[in-house]
């Protein structure tokens, strides 16, 4: 296996974009890409595109195809993939441009996401979010996402004594840091009350305890280790990429109070890169619900089971804590056009490591580590990033 | 909207929670497996039909005040993750109790209601929801 770098990177601003359709934003994430790369078109090998369902959101399919005409690349006849793994669609196609890379098959590799969600009417998106969970046995008897959600929170709440406070906490935080990322959808700062006042979608789950629906796009451009030094001097270095999965159906899983597949995925990638939580600098985690981060930080092995929720509330989690989550804002306040959503997070720990993220920049970040999660945690992505 | 035999065919299942009971370790299945995921090939053409006794507790829950669009006029209602007598969980609606009296830990039993319709004039969907258990 050679060893993998992210050369390049690039997204779209995130939000209600009633203006721009699909092929807009995967043009626009994938120039940004291949500029910020510094290479040409035709060095470009194959490309991976992840995405949850823009056959239900804007009625089109075969995505590959549409990915290698929109960047204008069709003469050249490369393999173009379109990954689907629910809300980790994203995380997935990396997992998949990573191993294309490694293997030695292709050389430059583009990893693409996108998602146009607001074609569609709200109550609709939220149907076709229920996509990602069990049709047959969860959405058929009236459970939505955020219920699935809401049912971890309620068993996590009375095993440890979380409190709704704490899941707030997490928005509190999350808006914070959106507001200092310019392509974020959300850049108001909210409060804990705010939070609390918010209409109930799925008790214990207020409306700001969700995030919202987003279009968007990303890409990242991926190369060998050894050729990189060709295109840039800020070689980010992919150190891990690990894939878990788990049973489609919450009540199927052997723990509703964590997520066993971002566990057994964090674990794996631990191994490989040869590293521990507390090696890691900072992260991007899939908090599409407040709930979800609280577990994601105590999956990854930043805090004890159980401690998730406090760590939240005592700043410890904050862009000047000692282990920063969710920098760019997160699902929640960045947005979360779901296949887009784990290349965006890798786009934000590269610039992150690089330096360059401004306002928000973590101080001596060297290693960042990404965690996506599709549907309630049937799948389950993580990836160690480190400058070089 | 799915053709009717979508959710047609799994009404024996869901009318009557009928489940599968594993030849091998004799673990029991709900929804119904074709594979025990303990036993693997070796459950192969051993999985047996099994009828819940319809009795659980409820692990968790939620009240959704937001519902999805085969729901639409019905929330607030409850679901939640129910762990039955057999051991197996399943996801159902809680029903004819006041929602603020439902908590984790209490004992429900199953019964045969509607779930849901295909719009107006579309099929009418049965299922099992859970009320408070009678004791
Ligand atoms: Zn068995």
């Amino acid at each position: 296996m050679r060893e993998v770098a992210v050369i390049g990177i690039g997204m779209t601003e995130f939000g209600e974009l009633w203006n721009r359709s699909f092929r807009d934003l995967v043009a626009e994430a994938g120039m940004h890409a291949i500029l910020d790369a510094g290479i040409e078109g035709d060095e470009i090998d194959a490309m991976y595109i992840g995405g949850m369902s823009s056959g239900r959101f804007i009625g089109q399919e075969h995505v590959g195809s549409l990915a290698v005409e929109v960047a204008g690349l069709e003469d050249l006849h490369i393999p173009s993939i379109r990954v689907e793994a629910a809300c980790a669609s994203g995380g997935v196609a990396m997992h998949q441009g990573y191993l294309a890379v490694a293997s030695g098959m292709y050389d430059i590799v583009v990893v693409g996401g996108a998602e146009k969600m607001t074609d569609v009417v709200g109550a609709e998106a939220t149907n076709i979010l229920a996509s990602a969970a069990d049709r047959e046995w969860e959405s058929f008897f009236g459970a939505t996402f955020p219920g699935l959600y809401a049912m971890m929170a309620r068993y996590h709440m009375k095993k440890y004594g979380t409190t709704p406070e704490q899941l707030a906490s997490v928005a509190v935080k999350n808006h914070y840091n959106g507001s200092l990322n310019p392509k974020a959808q959300f850049k108001r700062r909210i409060s804990i009350e705010d939070v609390l006042r918010s209409p109930m979608v799925a008790e214990p789950l207020h409306l700001l305890d969700c995030s919202p629906i987003t279009d968007g796009a990303a890409a990242t451009i991926l190369a060998p280790l050894d050729i990189a030094k060709k295109y840039t001097d800020k070689i980010v270095k992919i150190r891990a990429s690990a894939l878990a999965t788990d049973t489609l159906s919450l009540h199927g899983r052997k723990s509703f109070d964590s997520v066993p597949a971002a566990y057994h995925a964090a674990q794996r990638a631990y191994k490989m890169a040869d590293l521990q939580p507390k090696d890691i600098d900072l992260a991007e985690v899939h908090d599409c619900f407040t709930i979800a981060e609280i577990m994601a930080i105590e999956d990854l092995g930043f805090f004890e089971r159980g401690e998730g929720g406090k760590a939240t509330e005592e700043g410890r989690t904050a862009i000047d804590g000692e282990i920063p989550i969710n920098t760019s804002g997160g699902l929640k306040s960045k947005g979360h056009p779901v296949g887009a959503t784990g290349v965006a997070q890798i786009n934000e720990i590269v610039m992150q490591l690089r330096g360059e993220a401004g306002e928000r920049q973590v101080k001596d970040a060297r290693i960042g580590l990404t965690h996506n999660v599709g549907g309630s945690g049937g799948t389950a992505v993580v990836h160690i990033l480190e400058v070089i | 909207m799915m053709g009717v035999a979508r959710y047609w065919r799994e009404i024996p299942v869901r009318y009557n929670l009928i489940g599968k009971k594993c030849g091998v370790c004799g673990k029991v299945y709900f929804p119904p497996r074709n594979i025990c995921p303990t036993c693997r090939r070796k459950s192969i053409g051993k999985m047996e039909d099994y009828k819940l006794s319809g009795k659980g507790i409820v692990e968790t829950y939620t009240i959704i005040h937001t519902p999805p669009p085969e729901f639409d006029g019905k929330a607030p209602y409850a679901v939640a993750i129910i762990k039955m007598e057999e051991g197996c969980h399943l996801t159902a609606q809680i029903v004819d109790c006041p929602l603020d009296e439902i908590h984790v830990g209490m004992k429900v039993e199953a019964c045969l209601r509607r779930i849901q319709e295909d719009g107006k004039r579309g099929a009418i969907y049965y299922g099992y929801k859970f009320k408070k258990a009678e004791d």
